[in-house]
């Protein structure tokens, strides 16, 4: 084999390695859909961040309009402290409030952003009070719990009575 | 009185396998420091022969053709399969919790993390290395190098470095091909075969793989395999007893070593890499 023929050859080899790096960057990773590049940063408070994990999604409207950036605990308040890094071409009003949300059953966890009317927008470094905690399963079901059994103690024949239309929905 | 002299002897012998267990503790423990007072040497050669050789890349160039190109049909072949295996047997087990298409993040996430750079690694060492250290066992053992030393050039620069840097070079680009084509050999199997809806399968793959984590860690873990396969297996060439016999312990002992290195260094680079969240 010649030369030019091995080198030729090589250049092919190296070339392949390279298609497949960014085969992986673009197709199988996030490299292209979010680089986290251009965005501002909001702090907020939770009371209970139930399983956000740092890089879940912010969505607003389900589109999702940037990443939490970081999680810790405010030592004073014992509340959750979630830095957001939301893309810039994005904007909300002011009297915005936010949630912890779930993608379905069993789906990771994201904060959501409910728009508000105000005109100010929030800026970056804005800090958030108006929050809403994830939902703790263990809670809803014991509030579900405790409203079914003061139901059933209101009721004076627990055998005969169904339980009421209305008591049992949560 | 009459158990004096045999305590004594008793004592006497005692002191004698008491000296030599020493004297093979001793021994032991020099012949490791030997060893790898000898590796780190030999390293310190190779490395300053390095770029020496740069200033030659054709030789380089065609080693890499040796070691790189000549191993893509056994990697893109194994990769192909581990995708095939992986994607059937991931989806038996996720489909019982109805998450079928989270396969391609978990693929995804045990090639480009894991797999990729392990498997591609033992097969390099099977592969490239075993026919480095035959070839430079045979080189020695034929006194090549030691013609290339009379002749005033340094069969280092000359011989090992090149095959080093191409080591060094493929085996990044074999680790990255190896993850790539498992990737669309789960494709082809979740996807064309079982049915897997296409856009969730890429999708879930995107939002969970990041660039650096998890793809530039396996980058670096396959440089960190290529460097121990390549520099075991030119160092059990180049100091291959030069009888037939040697270059076929040699040959052995680069397969041992370096898979034994690769899987070790392995859980290493993991917990160093991926223990923070």
């Amino acid at each position: 084999m010649g030369k030019k023929s091995i080198e030729t050859f090589v250049g092919i080899f190296v070339l392949l390695g390279m298609a497949g790096l960014v085969f992986l960057a673009l197709k199988a990773a996030n490299l292209g859909s979010f680089s986290g590049g251009d965005t501002y940063t909001l702090t907020a408070y939770f009371d209970n961040i139930g399983a956000l994990k740092v890089r879940a999604p912010v969505r607003s409207a389900g589109v999702t309009v940037g990443r939490v950036a970081s999680i810790r605990l405010d030592p004073k308040l014992y509340q959750g402290v979630v830095e957001l890094a939301i893309n810039r071409d994005v904007q909300f009003p002011s009297d915005s409030s936010l949630r912890i949300l779930t993608s379905g059953l069993l789906g990771d966890q994201y904060v959501g952003v409910e728009p508000g009317a105000a005109e100010k927008m929030w800026a970056g470094g804005d800090t958030i009070k108006q929050t809403q905690s994830a939902v703790v399963l263990e809670s809803l079901i014991s509030q579900f719990l405790f409203s079914k059994a003061a139901d059933a103690g209101g009721a004076p024949a627990p055998a005969a009575s169904a339980p009421g239309p209305s008591g049992g929905k949560k | 009185m009459a158990p004096g002299p045999a305590r004594e002897r008793r004592g006497e012998d005692g002191a004698g396998a008491m000296t030599g267990l020493l004297d093979g503790l001793g021994r032991r423990a020099l012949e490791i420091l030997r060893v790898l007072g000898h590796h780190a040497t030999f390293l310190v050669d190779l490395l300053r022969a390095c770029p020496v050789a740069l200033r030659r890349p054709y030789l380089v160039i065609a080693q890499i053709h040796a070691i790189g190109n000549l191993s893509l049909v056994i990697i893109l072949a194994s990769g192909l399969a581990v995708g095939f295996v992986l994607a059937l047997q991931m989806y038996y087990a996720l489909v019982t919790y109805g998450a079928a298409e989270s396969l391609g993040l978990i693929v995804n996430l045990s090639l480009t993390r894991e797999l990729g750079p392990v498997v591609t690694a033992l097969l390099f060492a099977g592969r490239a290395g075993t026919s480095l250290t035959a070839e430079i066992g045979l080189m020695k053992a034929g006194e090549q190098l030691a013609a290339m030393d009379m002749m005033a050039v340094d069969p280092r620069s000359r011989v090992l470095a090149p095959r080093f840097l191409a080591g060094l070079v493929s085996m990044p680009i074999l680790a990255v091909l190896f993850s790539s084509i498992g990737i669309l050999g789960a494709y082809v199997v979740a996807v064309l075969l079982i049915g897997v809806d296409a856009g969730n399968f890429w999708s879930i793959m995107q939002s969970g793989v990041d660039v650096r984590r998890d793809i530039g860690n396996g980058v670096i873990k396959s440089i960190v395999f290529g460097f121990i396969c390549t520099f075991v297996a030119l160092y059990q060439g180049y100091e291959a007893k030069a009888t037939p016999e040697g270059v076929a312990h040699g040959t052995t002992r680069t397969v041992v070593i370096a898979s034994l290195g690769v899987l070790m260094m392995d859980f290493v680079l993991t917990a160093l890499m991926f223990s923070t969240p």
